[in-house]
This record gives structure tokens, sequence and C-alpha cells, in this order.
């Protein structure tokens, strides 16, 4: 349906161009000259730059249509569509315009199109694996590509010579070899764009992949000198001319090499110096490799190995350098503009297809290439592996060899280079059209079609994903390591001992020159794996929730506690909470009143009511600095709250001590399994054994195996529990109107209108730790410091803020952690009775009223002396260092700078 | 180096050692020369201090470790067939099926467990078959170098440790570490197994799906999963593992 509306919607925009036009010139200058026009059309003043976005736009649109329906996408290669796309699209503006109106160009092909895709696939190629295979890249690059050229054109001369091609193909050997010089190529374009749906694996990848990056530069050399013999003529041709064209192949790879390392070093250098500009940072990497591509072009060498090499020299620097968000939008406008272009790309040749001025066709040289080209391919395919096989350490099988050539696709480059051929010089350019667009139209739709089932069908290894692990890093590192040590003891200056000395180079010389001091100190990349595998965790936990017994793919290391090391990972904060409890469920049991929940919903309902963001409104609107707006800062204590609740929850499950109905499965499933795996234990006698090496539940077990005889009497706590779901969700909406109200009204300073919320927190906690919370926090119970004992507690509030929490984050569902780590962080406080409940339940009370009427008028809260140093600590959270925001802070912004 | 002879017969049993480690005999003359260059008085065996002369292990992070893996067990002289027989880990693994040979025959030095054997015991410290906290610690401060905290690169050996980690122990085993370098995947890539004792049956479990139960000792083929260039590897261990 939308794509029925793509072309009325651009219909008459692209009849407005060639239309309009005509009737408002003469309309013009015949009218007398009006005073002032209220309303005047301008169609052509934007003609261009509007029908380009408007390209765009279909292209985009068309793209969305086609993966509406994930069956058909599946299917069909995205490439393909868009070719039928193109073609349809083609169709219309022929049967409108009645020419052929939008072409492929191949200037704003190579100059506008070509780039984004080659720097994306540079940027982000995995150079480890490029490296590992450059032997055989290049040698299916060069020798391959070589080859293809000189089969496929000498052997349709041969067709020619022995008369299957009409005899009005005017072509000699030297225009055949043009010819195959520039079909022969296999185009990065159309293989990223089949490969990438088509998960083989990563070696098959890159060597197919890599392959058509670099014979960039033999096609372009093969062509410029086809090209020129062909001007030349075939008698003037010397023999110094053949010598200057092997030359010049090497000039043009090497050249283009050079040039895009000479742009990757100027990048990574700028780069070190944009921390004070930081938003220009992604558009330095974009121009600055632009500025490689459009050198190289300049100096007629090869531009996309200029750009690959320029992408896979700088990101290691560059992404060192530049900051995390504007890594983020590195990636994501490369993938943006790749993806746009090659959308284009493929419409626009099917667009170019239907115009038949150009194209004339003979049959014999058609199906003769179409051979031709799948023929020798898959021939120098076989030869050319035979001979790396007996170098490689990993051979490659027949599979391997049979997606390669058919792997083997041709594209847009092929199609610009024909459309480039002057007429003059060669009277056979129309037929080379007409098969470079059938080939192309070939490879990407019958090929790109059928790659999918064949790699099944062939069962080719498919690419895996795991997550990194440590081990596998620091063990590859070593290996690394060993490798070049034995290749040094044995003497031989192979790969390895290379790969060392440059790694060594790198690190003494190039990243100390390139990189930031700051990054480079902790840019390592075993330790870039532990921070992000930090992250994920602490992702995934805020995500998981409450079921994260249940799951195994959160890996906590829960696991038999030893002694606290450093609280530089979420996952260290995580068992160091996780295991700093013990329970004492006597003392629940009798805390446990109607009372004490009512007194708790109570303090929920005020911290959610008295919650308000406490931040400072800074005049914002710097051009070169993104600065947090209030959205973002509210999403940022959303997630810290939420941290700290499933934090909560995460312990309380840990202790097979429930608290919410709302989460049933994960206490069963944890109880269950932690019977299950009892028995086990009781049968085998030792720790089970697991296949699996994902599995942590075991090892969570064998911690909890000494608490199993209090579960029994947690179960007890069931209905208790039930009062503390409503008590959770009732402060959750609280605290959500309460924020809302807090962002609206826009606190002009801190000061001015006191953060009640913390003054809540600094009493009700006590309350909601003996009351609701007990059940969960049973752990701490024990040592419960009563209320009315302001000294204690005030020694105490440090240490309830040196708890992992944000300022913010002590709102309501939060202040669960402070009172029991402040329990447990202060031994020397007296034991709380049950019945010293009842005391200190007056103070709230007055405290609610004092909360709700906050908003209105918050200068009579009491206790705003109290207040006082928490405000202090909020106005520069970064220097103290014993608040809780500190702590978080630490967390997050050492996260932030790695 | 100035006797440089081009026979390999002049290499003292050079058949044996040939039929040991699997080397042509063009490699064998090879490394005869290098290790005639490398031994710095004419001793005829090398020493430590001839290995740490290489300019380019000194800088290796771990070139320590290696030159003590040349000389096992705290003896000071390495001899040709002991250099050739550490050396022979880095053949490539040879291609032949394992699967006909015979099991109780000594698996051949550049097999792939002989090879992870190599980097294990350069972990391994004090060989006890395993890597504690502490090993893990000083091999990472090794590779880490001084850019990190001593806080953070405990947290880093402690979560290694843990990831690798299965049965709880506080330490990686040797099964673990090669579980951790991908070599096999048990309990998804069990394709056939011979067992010489004991029983084998497939199981289904909930959290692996289709697996096996292995008991007793058991010879077993398994697929790779992240090898490019083999489907199948075989690899031949003994494992008690009990569900």
């Amino acid at each position: 349906m939308l794509r029925a509306a793509l072309p009325l919607l651009w219909l008459p925009l692209a009849g407005a161009g060639t239309t309009e036009e005509p009737t408002q010139e003469p309309g013009s200058p015949g009218e007398p000259p009006p005073g002032l026009a209220l309303f005047r059309w301008q169609w052509h003043e934007v003609e261009s730059p509007y029908l380009v976005a408007l390209w765009i736009l279909v292209a985009s649109l068309a793209k969305i249509v086609f993966h509406l329906s994930r069956k058909v996408t599946s299917l069909v290669p995205e490439s393909c569509l868009l070719i039928l796309l193109g073609l349809v699209l083609g169709g219309i503006v022929l049967a409108v315009a009645k020419k052929a109106e939008y072409q492929l160009e191949p200037g704003t092909f190579f100059l506008f199109l070509l780039p984004p895709i080659v720097l994306d696939s540079g940027y982000f190629m995995p150079s480890r694996l490029f490296f590992d295979n450059l032997g055989a890249i290049l040698t299916y690059a060069v020798v391959g590509t070589l080859w293809n050229a000189f089969t496929t054109g000498a052997a349709l001369w041969g067709l020619q010579q022995a008369g299957f091609v009409a005899p009005r193909v005017q072509a000699g050997l030297l225009d055949f070899l043009l010819f195959g010089s520039l079909i022969s190529a296999v185009d990065p374009v159309a293989v990223l764009a089949v490969f990438e749906e088509v998960h083989v694996n990563e070696t098959l990848f890159i060597i197919v992949f890599g392959e058509s990056l670099i014979n960039d530069a033999v096609t372009v050399v093969l062509y410029k000198v086809c090209n020129s013999f062909v001007e030349m003529g075939s008698a003037n041709v010397q023999a110094t001319d053949y010598l200057k064209g092997v030359a010049s192949l090497f000039v043009v790879s090497l050249g283009g090499a050079a040039v895009g390392l000479v742009f990757a070093f100027l990048l990574a250098l700028t780069t070190r110096f944009t921390k004070r500009v930081r938003i220009i940072e992604p558009l330095l990497v974009f121009l600055l490799a632009y500025a490689a591509y459009l050198t190289a072009e300049m100096a007629s060498l090869s531009a996309i190995l200029a750009v690959t090499m320029c992408g896979l020299g700088c990101k290691k620097y560059v992404e060192a350098n530049i900051s995390h968000k504007s890594r983020t939008a590195v990636k994501y406008t490369m993938k943006t503009l790749a993806s746009c272009a090659e959308t284009i790309i493929f419409m626009l040749l099917g667009i170019s297809a239907v115009d038949s001025s150009k194209w004339a066709w003979d049959s014999g040289l058609v199906l003769g290439t179409l051979f031709f080209i799948l023929f020798f391919r898959a021939l120098g395919v076989v030869l050319q592996t035979w001979v790396l096989n007996q170098f490689r350490l990993v051979p490659l099988d027949k599979i391997d060899q049979v997606v390669m050539s058919y792997g083997g696709l041709r594209g847009a480059v092929a199609f610009a280079l024909v459309i480039l051929l002057d007429r003059t010089k060669i009277p056979a350019k129309d037929y080379f059209v007409a098969t470079t667009i059938v080939v192309v139209f070939f490879t990407v739709i019958v090929q790109g079609l059928t790659i999918k089932p064949l790699v099944k069908w062939l069962k080719v290894k498919r690419s895996e994903h795991h997550k990194p692990t440590l081990n596998q890093e620091l063990h590859e590192h070593t290996f690394d390591h060993i490798l070049a040590a034995v290749e040094d003891v044995v003497g031989h200056h192979g790969y390895h001992y290379w790969r060392d000395r440059w790694e060594q180079f790198d690190k003494k010389y190039l990243s100390q020159l390139l990189m930031r001091r700051s990054a480079y100190r902790i840019r390592d990349q075993i330790w870039d794996v532990y921070y992000r595998l930090n992250i994920r965790d602490a992702i995934s936990f805020v995500d998981q929730g409450g079921h994260v017994l249940s799951s195994t793919g959160l890996t906590l290391p829960s696991m038999p506690s030893r002694n606290s090391v450093a609280e530089t990972s979420v996952t260290n904060l995580l068992r160091e909470s996780g295991s700093g409890a013990c329970l004492d469920l006597q003392v629940i049991d009798t805390v446990r009143s109607g009372r004490d929940r009512e007194d708790a919903v109570m303090h929920h309902l005020l911290c959610g009511g008295l919650y308000k963001p406490r931040y400072r409104y800074k005049a914002s609107c710097s051009r070169h600095f993104i600065s947090e707006d209030a959205q973002e800062r509210q999403d940022k204590e959303v997630f810290q709250q939420n941290m700290k609740r499933r934090l909560e929850s995460f312990k309380s499950t840990k202790h097979n001590i429930c608290f919410t109905k709302s989460k049933p499965r994960p206490r069963k499933a944890g109880r269950k399994k932690k019977d299950g795996m009892a028995n086990t234990e009781a049968t085998n006698g030792k720790p089970p054994r697991d296949l699996g090496f994902q599995d942590t539940a075991a090892v969570i077990l064998t911690v909890e195996s000494e608490e199993e005889e209090d579960s029994d009497s947690s179960e007890t706590e069931k209905e208790d529990d039930e009062g503390i779901i409503f008590v959770a969700r009732a402060t959750s909406e609280v605290l959500q109107e309460g924020k809302v109200s807090g962002s609206f009204e826009v606190c002009p300073s801190p000061r001015i209108i006191p953060p009640s919320p913390t003054c809540a927190e600094k009493e009700l906690p006590w309350k909601s730790g003996q009351g609701d919370l007990a059940v969960y926090v049973s752990s701490e119970t024990t040592k419960i410091v009563p209320v009315d004992m302001q000294t204690s507690w005030n020694q105490s509030i440090s240490s309830l803020e040196s708890l992992a929490s944000p300022p913010c984050t002590q709102a309501p569902p939060m202040t669960r952690l402070p009172p029991r780590s402040l329990v447990t962080e202060e031994p020397q406080a007296p034991v709380n009775l049950p019945s010293d409940l009842r005391p200190s339940f007056a103070f709230p009370m007055s405290l609610a009223k004092a909360g709700r009427s906050h908003s209105e008028s918050s200068a009579d809260i009491p206790q705003q002396q109290e207040l006082q140093p928490l405000m202090g600590h909020e106005d520069h959270t970064h220097l103290s260092p014993g608040t809780a925001n500190s702590h978080w802070c630490i967390q997050f912004n050492r996260g932030g700078r790695l | 180096m100035g006797s440089r002879s081009s026979h390999a017969a002049r290499i003292p049993d050079v058949d044996s050692i040939q039929r040991e480690t699997g080397f042509s005999q063009a490699s064998l003359l090879r490394l005869y020369h290098r290790f005639r260059a490398l031994d710095s008085n004419e001793k005829g065996y090398l020493s430590r201090v001839d290995l740490q002369q290489i300019g380019e292990l000194a800088v290796n992070p771990l070139g320590d470790r290696i030159i003590d893996s040349f000389f096992p067990d705290g003896s000071l002289q390495l001899d040709f067939p002991a250099f050739v027989r550490v050396l022979a880990h880095f053949r490539p693994v040879d291609d032949e099926d394992h699967g006909n040979r015979d099991p109780r025959e000594a698996e051949p030095l550049n097999s792939r467990m002989n090879k992870l054997r190599f980097a294990f015991q350069l972990y391994d410290l004090d060989r006890d078959g395993k890597i504690s906290r502490h090993e893990m610690l000083q091999v990472l401060r090794l590779m880490l170098g001084v850019q990190v905290t001593e806080e953070q690169l405990e947290s880093i050996a402690d979560r290694t440790v843990q990831e690798a980690d299965e049965d709880g122990d506080g330490a990686v085993s040797f099964l673990e570490f090669a579980k951790g370098n991908g070599t096999f995947y048990l309990a998804r890539t069990v394709s056939r197994a011979k067992c010489q004792s004991q029983e084998i049956r497939p199981e289904e479990d909930s959290r692996w799906g289709k697996g096996w139960l292995l008991k007793g000792k058991c010879r077993v083929i398994i697929r790779r999963g992240n090898d490019a260039g083999q489907a199948k590897q075989e690899i031949s261990i003994s494992v008690r593992l009990t569900k």
C-alpha cells in the first residue's frame, strides 16, 4: 500500500521539476514587477537538493516497507528488492517523462555514494581477522582479479573469433580485455549487502569481503591501463607501456594505502586534542576520511584502498580518544550513511537499467560473459586455494571454496566503470553496458537469492556469536606472546614476530603520540573486555530485575565470598551487598505487625510525595557541549533507582526471602532449583559438576546451602509479603507523580526549596527498616537502631550515604537499603527491641504533614538544620568523599572515562 | 655457526628425534643450526642465559616463563632433543584421523591438548594442575603492565577465575582452561564417543536440551565450534562426569 503511494508522492514533484520551470520562466518577466508577492513558488531554486532528499526518503521508506514483512526479507536480500524497486520506479519515470531521467551517474557514485560504504566497512573491519588472513586476501584480490580479467577478456575475444558474438559488436582483443577488467572485480557493496545477511563464519567473510575491498586497486589499474591502451590503439603500445602498467599497479595500490595511513595518522592526532570541543569529534572522523578518499582520487590512486586503510588504521586511536557519546555518534552516523548510500545505489542501478537508449543487446556476448565470469571465478578460486592451503595453518576446505566462488558478486562499481567508457573510442560500449547490467543483475539477484539456501544446504559453518570473555581475551594475548617468543627462540621472523614487533612499536611510540594521555594509560584490551562485561552485567541486572536467580545468563560473582577486594565493578558491588547479609528470622517474626506496615506505607507515600530531583539548573545553550537534558537526568535517576532496587531484590531473592507477590516465579524457581540441588548434594556428597560452563546456579548454591534451614521459616512470611507488594507499588506511583511535579516546578536553587525527601528519609527508614523491610532485610534486624537515637543516627548518616546510592536515589523504594547498610556498618548500634517501635511512629506522622505541605511552603520543615549537611553535600557532590553520590559517581564516571 | 653442515646426519639421534617430534629432516636441520647458533660457547647444550640473550625475548612479557618451560624440573641444561621436543608443541596439528590411532599410544606433542597443556603450564607456576587466583593475578600483571591499579587488577583476576571456574574451587583446572579456549563444548558437541568402560547415554536436560551423560573413561569425538578449518576434531579425554 505504502509502496504504491510512493510513486504518487513523487510523481507530482518530479513532474514539477520538468513542467513547472518553463511556465514560471516566461511568467515572471512578462508580468509587471509586483510589489510584494504573498506567495511565490520557487521550485527550481531548491530543485536539486530537494530531489536528492526525496530520493533518499523514497529509498528509506522502501526499506521500511520491505522490512514490514519478515518473511520476505529473510528470503530475499534487500539488495534484490531495491533493484526491483528501482526497475519499477525507472519504468514509471520512463512512462511519465518519456525519457530516462535519473541515472546512476559515475561521478555521483564515486564521489558521494561509495565513500560512506567503504569507510563504514573499513572502520568496522575486524582488524585482527583481516591481518591474520592478509595473505589469502591479497592473493585473491591481486592474483584472482588479474586472472579473472585476463581470462574473461581473452575467452570473450575467442568467442568472438569463433563467431558466437554477432559481428556488429566491434571490439578487438584490447576492448575485451578492458571489459574483462571492469567486469572481473568483485564488488564490495554487493558482497557486503548479501554476505551480511548470510552469516557465514568470520574467516570466510573476511576473505571474500577483504578481497572485494582490496581488489579495487587492481581494478582501477587494469581499467586505466586498458583504457589508455585502447585509446592509444594497440599498434602504438610499446613494451615500456606494459612495464608502466605493472609499475602503476604498485603505485596505485601502495600509494592509495599510504594516503589512507597518512590521513589516519592525522585523524588520530587531531582527535587527541578535541577534549574541549567534543561536539566536532564525529565530524572530524568523517571529514578526514573523506579527505583521504578525495586525495587518493585526485592523485588517481586507489581511493577505496585509501579510505579502507584510513578507517582501519585510525580506529584504535580514535576510539580511545573520543568520548563515549562521540563514539556512538560516529557509529550510528557511519552506519546510517552507509546503508543510505547502499540503498540508493541499488535503487539507481535498477532505474538505470530501464534506459534502453544506452544499451544494445547481444545474446552471445551476454551469455558468454555470464558463463565465463562464473567459470573462471570458480577455477581461479580453486587454483589459488590449492596454493594457499600449502601455507595456511587452517586450510580452506571445499565448501569454503564453493561459497567463495559463488559469492563473487559484481555490482555498481562495474556499472559505473562501464558507463564511463568513451563511446567514440570503444564502439562496442553499448553492448558492454547491456552485458554489465545483466551480469550485475544476475549476480545480485540470482546469486544473492540462492546463496542463502546454498550456504544452508552445504552446512557452511556459520559465525557464532559468543560473548567475549575475559579468559578468551587473556589467553589470546598469552598465545600471541608465546608464539612470538617461540619464533624468537627458533630465530624465524614470521608473522607473529612482526606482529609482536609492531605491537611493541605501537605501544612505545605510536600510542604515546596519538592517544590522549588519559586514554593511553588505561587502554588495554583485557581491561576493555572487563569493563564491557561489567557494563553488560549492570544492564542485564537492571533488565532482569528480580529474575536474577533464575537466569544463568547473569554471571554474578556471588560465589564463595572472598574478602572484598575493590568496588571497581558493579559485579563486585553486587557481590558485596549480596554476601553481607545474614538471616535472623526470629526478629522479623516479632517485629511484624499491622501497624508497622501501615507505618511503612505512610513512609513510602511520604517519601514519594516529597521526592524532588535535586539538581541545579544550569543555563545550557552551548553549541559545543551537549548538556544532559532533564529527561536524560531523570532517566539516569530512574536507572540508578532501579539498580538499587534490583540490588535489593537480588539480595533478598538470593537469600530465598521473597518480598513481592509480583515475582513469584523466580522465588519458586529458585527454591525448586535449590531443593533439587540440595538433593544432589546430599546424594553425591559433593558439589554437582555440571557440563555447562555458564552455569552459575550451582555455585550460588554452595553459598546458600548454609541457609537451608532458614528457608522454611522464611516461607511462613509469605502472607506478610503480600502487604509489602502493595506498598511497593503504591510508592512507585507516588514516586512518579513526585518526580513529575519536581521536574515541572523548576527549582532555581536547591537551597530555597530544601529537599525534604532526605529529611523524611532520615527518620523514616528506621521505621521501614523495622516494619515492612524486615522481611527481606531481615539479615540485619538484630541490630536495629532506635529512631530517636539521634546521635547514633548522626554518626551513621555517613555510613548510610557511603552505601552505593546517589542522592537522588534516596527516594522511597531505595530507602530500604540505607537502614540496612547502616546497621551492618555500625556494629556498636544498640539492638532494637520490637517494643521500641511504638514511640518512633509519632515522628514520621508529623513529618508527613510537613512533607505534604512541602511543595507549597517548604520553609517550615522541621529539622531544617539537619538538612544543611545534606544540602551542602549536594552542592559539591563530587568533592565529599563519604557521600552516597560520590560513591556511585565514581563507579560510573570511572566507567565513562575508560 | 662456523660448522655449517648441510647434512642432517650430523645431528645426534636424528631418527629417534624425528619419530618423536614429527619434524621433517629439513626443519630439524634448521633447528639444529639455530641451536648451535644460540649455544654461545659450543657447550653442546643451552643454558638459561643463552636464551635470555635473545633480545626480543627480553621484551616479551612472558619471556621468562617461556624460557622456564624449556627447562623443566629445574634442570639447567637443555640439549638438542629436549629443545626440539618443546618446539614440537608448535607444529601444526596433524590432519590424519585420530580415531584410528591406538588409544594407548601417547598423544603426539603437537596435538591440540598438548598445545593447550603447554600454555596451561605457563600459567600454572606451582604445577598443581590448577591456576589459582594468585597465579592468574601474576599473569594478568604481566599482561596488563602498569596501566591499572592493583585493586582493579585483582578484581579482573577474580572475574577471570570465576568466569572459567566451574566446580567452584576458586581455581581454573586444565579442563576448565581448555573449555575456556573453545576447544570443546562438551555438552553440545559430542557427536560420537568410544567408551573404554562404563556407560555413555544421551540425556534430555532442561538446560542443555539433548545432551550426553558420560560416565567412565571415554574417547569422544567432538565438533569444534569456532575453528574455521576443521569441522571435526577428535580429542581423547578421560573424563569422569557425574551429573
